[in-house]
């Protein structure tokens, strides 16, 4: 019997000190006519060395690309310690920190954790952490509408570059409660956000306005401008922003005059791996103003009866298991062990680290855009200075030329066409600090074919067979 | 010590980052940050003799029993980590094409299809990234398919009083008001009170059976009856799963909408608080609503199902389709476990309840539904301890922690007073059971001997019982210094 230690002599003792005849006795209380019959369409149990045969022939298929996609989920290197740590048994296999004397590990990285991502954010408070980037934004939505004091506004300005799986997640959870999330367009230019194209949203007032750096299409944003124009509106500025880029990038908490209010984004780039997309970590990050209005855990310092420093979990009548349906929001999880890792991460990174490996993907996916633009018809999109990724426009049909790359192993981008038609044959490109030069070199020489072979003036007479 | 209070200046683990810093001189200087941030400046042994200190100063199931009521935190296999965790498995990214994701995808589309079989529902999607999120995903839908009816008038989710506050809070993201429905002196729902609440505006009721007392709701027939007459939909929330597991399934209970926790049932680790993964399941009639992204077989072939596929999904909860490294582990255990292991553990789940529960009351503890059978769980109540000897639930908790034992759920459900909630599951020996009983009854001899110690503890842990007024009122959530002078 998998995982369950009973011998049979003690399952007999353990029925004889119940007072019942079997183990199928103790479901009595369940009417005889709804117990479950045998489950045909579940397999029969397999020994662990069957069971890891089966998946090293399905990890062994989803093959090892050489990855050029970044979109939101980024390739970086992950040092040998952060998981070793992260995957011993008191940490992994540990519950919800809230018995707090026996899980102050668990709450003093929590605290540590929040100490980092208000120190890169520059603002006041962090929680614990979210589901991911994208959720972390609804929340944060979620927060401006509820923090809002100068009305009942309940539209959310929402630029049309932020990464299109967040505009569709905070639409799906915020949409809920009515709220409406606005669109603004992206300057066909530039590829950011202007005032003038803001301009004609703030005729009805509205709550908030978002705010990504960089913005989808790795464009920067001007980030001074944008947050005081809306702070002039009596909005509030969510920033969404990437963890990596802000040890090269100004942190939300200084943008414009007053910073903005709220920060949040994806954490997986400190330390977890793509693992086809989850689990991650959402941060969320806010100004002490708006503190009691965050959503999640949060761990704070505290003293103890004798007086010495210790952890708990704190504030928490913003949550569901005290505030019930008036609580902040329904979220308990706080994706505790992804946080260990992020954490344990950026202490073995530090600034100085940080910083490197934020220098090495920008500079990486400046030469693979060079590289790549060398082909005739590749080009940048946008004019405007980037970070980390770049859209570029294609001479022939994006999904058929990213097909061919893939079917030589390389996963060339994020093929544009889906969310944004209006730019006609393009990808996003990245390389992140694990790309080499020769990785770069070889996708340059590919995709030079693949477009040559598209592109080639065809044969003007009709073969005939 | 902090890892910021260890940290020198100049100091650095330089194996991990580039050798040296490219050159961003194309960055505009505004955009650019002016002063880093302040990150520990520690080595890289530092850094592991901190976090490994660290982790020793948490109970964890690997070292400690958890009868952690409602929480079920059973054995978290190895082998579900290290094959979550092969290269081909960590390397993929989220947007690879399907060509290259067929091995994670046949996981996917089989634990969908396992999780259904095993819950009676017509379809699983996998997309919620924990049980919350779940119940957020489940409630959606059910708003979903009364508006796409055209019946807008159903603004109210009932929820029992013993529910977890998870449901209300869920119920009010997706903008329902919540009526509460009383427990009957059995333990059973109020069946009475049931027919009375419901009517035109009633969307739902989310309810979980076994319920948050331990006992499974004899009635339940009866009660689907009810909300389905009035219009309503069912939600079960899977929170209890565990106990039920090849038993008897929501869906033959008569529930449209589900949601499973796989880090309680699935074996999957809590991680000190998540990563979770709460796939919801549902009834034929909800089935064009499910969240994205799905997985689809055709022919021998896998790809995920999106929003071209089901224009009236309720939508994405996550970036990328939910935890998938969870799933992967869930997929894993299953197929360890195995048709047979699965009701299995809901037998030897219960078998432990029921022995810890009998034990327990011979012992001379309080039950608050004595008169019926335990299922995965079960409730004592500390009131008689309490008012004899002033030493009441949360200083039993603490006590035991010094025994080294993890405490049980306290205070939950709020209608039992001076309650703890226990909850042995399936992978805790007898052995580990007697030496709790042991334990409490103990620790009841030290209240009447010298209550003091007991409302003290704990004594051997790292820190004593924290100030949490003083952490509410006075929040430190961040490390204010600088490393430079830490």
């Amino acid at each position: 019997m998998p995982f369950i230690p009973h011998t049979p002599d003690q399952v007999a003792a353990m029925l004889a000190v119940i007072g019942v005849e079997a183990i199928d006795d103790l479901f009595d209380e369940i009417p005889a006519d709804l117990r479950a019959g045998e489950l045909k369409g579940i397999p029969a149990a397999l020994p662990e060395m069957e069971v890891g045969r089966l998946m090293a022939a399905r990890a062994r298929a989803d093959g090892q690309p050489l990855c050029f996609i970044g979109a939101g989920a980024y390739d970086h290197h992950i040092p040998a310690v952060v998981w070793q740590l992260v995957a011993r048994g008191e940490l992994y296999s540990a519950y919800t920190p809230y018995q707090a004397e026996a899980s102050q590990g668990t709450l003093q990285i929590l605290y540590e954790f929040q100490s980092m991502m208000t120190a890169l954010t520059a603002l006041d408070v962090s929680n614990a952490s979210l589901y991911d980037g994208a959720s972390a934004l609804a929340e944060a939505i979620l927060m401006a509408v509820r923090a809002n004091r100068h009305g009942k506004a309940r539209r959310v300005l929402v630029p049309r570059g932020l990464h299109p799986r967040y505009r569709a997640v905070a639409r799906a959870i915020v949409g809920q409660q009515d709220i409406e999330l606005v669109e603004v367009p992206f300057d066909p230019a530039g590829g950011h956000l202007t005032l003038e194209a803001l301009a004609p949203f703030a005729a009805e007032p509205f709550a908030a306005l978002v705010i990504p750096q960089p913005n989808f299409f790795g464009v920067l944003e001007e980030v001074d401008l944008l947050t005081d124009w809306a702070q002039a509106q009596g909005a509030l500025v969510i920033g969404v922003v990437n963890p990596v880029a802000l040890a090269l990038l100004s942190p939300p908490g200084a943008w414009g005059q007053a910073g903005a209010d709220i920060a949040c984004g994806e954490a997986q780039p400190l330390g977890m791996p793509l693992a086809s997309g989850g689990p991650y970590a959402g941060f969320l990050c806010c100004k002490e103003a708006l503190m009691r209005q965050l959503p999640g855990r949060i761990a704070g310092r505290t003293l103890d009866l004798e007086g010495k420093p210790g952890f708990t979990l704190t504030l928490q009548a913003r949550e569901q298991h005290i505030r019930r349906s008036r609580a902040t929001s329904n979220i308990c999880t706080n994706q505790g062990l992804l946080v260990s890792a992020a954490t344990i991460h950026l202490a073995l990174l530090g600034a100085e680290g940080l910083e490197r490996v934020a220098a090495a993907c920008h500079a990486n996916t400046l030469r693979l855009s060079a590289s790549l633009c060398a082909t005739p018809g590749v080009e940048p999109i946008f004019d405007r200075p980037c970070f980390h990724e770049q859209a570029l426009r294609l001479p022939a049909p994006a999904a058929d030329v990213l097909r061919s790359l893939a079917a030589h192993n390389i996963l060339g981008g994020y093929d544009l066409g889906t969310d944004y038609p209006e730019l006609g044959p393009a990808i996003l490109v990245c390389a992140t600090e694990l790309r080499a030069e020769e990785d770069i070199a070889a996708y340059a020489t590919k995709l030079a074919r693949v477009i040559a072979t598209r592109t080639q003036a065809r044969c003007p007479v009709e073969p005939k067979f | 010590m902090l890892i910021q209070e260890i940290s020198h200046p100049g100091r650095r683990a330089s194996a991990q980052a580039p050798l040296s810093r490219a050159e961003v001189g194309d960055l505009p200087a505004h955009l650019r940050r002016a002063s880093p941030p302040a990150l520990p400046e520690v080595s890289e042994l530092q850094a592991v003799r901190h976090y490994t200190r660290l982790s020793q100063k948490n109970f964890s199931i690997d070292t400690h029993f958890y009868p952690l009521g409602s929480c079920t935190m059973k054995y978290n296999p190895r082998a579900c980590h290290s094959l979550a965790s092969l290269p081909g498995f960590l390397a993929r990214h989220p947007l690879a094409p399907v060509t290259h994701g067929q091995g994670i995808l046949a996981c996917l589309h089989e634990l969908q299809e396992l999780l259904g079989e095993v819950t009676g529902m017509h379809a699983v999607s996998l997309a919620p990234a924990a049980g919350a999120q779940g119940e957020f995903a489940g409630v959606a839908m059910i708003r979903a398919y009364h508006e796409a009816r055209g019946d807008r008038g159903r603004t109210e989710i009932l929820v029992p009083d013993a529910a977890h506050g998870t449901n209300p809070a869920s119920a009010a993201m997706c903008g329902f008001k919540v009526r509460e429905i009383p427990t009957g002196a059995d333990g059973d729902l109020d069946l009475e009170a049931l027919r009375a609440a419901l009517g035109p505006q009633t969307a739902g009721i989310m309810l979980t059976n076994p319920s948050t007392i331990g006992v499974f709701d004899r009635r339940i027939g009866a009660v689907a009856e009810a909300v389905h007459a009035a219009g309503g939909l069912l939600y079960y929330d899977g929170a209890n799963l565990n106990a039920i597991l090849g038993q008897v399934r929501p869906g033959d209970m008569g529930f449209d909408v589900i949601h499973m926790n796989l880090h309680k049932t699935f074996a999957t680790p809590h991680g000190g608080g998540g990563p979770g993964a709460g796939p919801v399941g549902v009834s034929a009639r909800l089935e064009p609503f499910l969240p994205l992204p799905l997985v689809t077989r055709e022919g021998q072939d896998y790809r995920w199902l999106e929003e071209a596929d089901r224009p009236h999904s309720i939508g994405r909860l996550t970036a990328f389709g939910g935890n998938i490294g969870i799933l992967l582990r869930a997929y894993i255990y299953a197929r360890l476990v195995g048709r047979e292991g699965m009701k299995r553990i809901a037998d030897y789940a219960s078998l432990n309840a029921n022995y810890l529960f009998k034990r327990l009351i011979a012992a001379g503890f309080e039950p608050a539904y004595g008169q019926r059978r335990a299922s995965h769980e079960f409730i004592l109540t500390l009131r008689r301890e309490a008012k004899a000897t002033g030493v009441n639930a949360m200083d039993f908790a603490k006590r035991l922690l010094d025994y080294g034992f993890h405490a049980p759920t306290t205070y939950f459900p709020l209608l039992v007073p001076e309650c703890l909630l226990i909850e042995p599951t399936e992978t805790e020996t007898p052995e580990e059971l007697d030496s709790f009983v042991a334990a409490m009854t103990a620790i009841r001899a030290e209240a009447e001997t010298d209550p003091e110690r007991v409302k003290g503890a704990p004594h051997s842990l790292p820190v004593r019982r924290l100030d949490d007024v003083r952490a509410a009122r006075e929040p430190d959530l961040a490390w204010k210094g600088s490393p430079a002078h830490g």
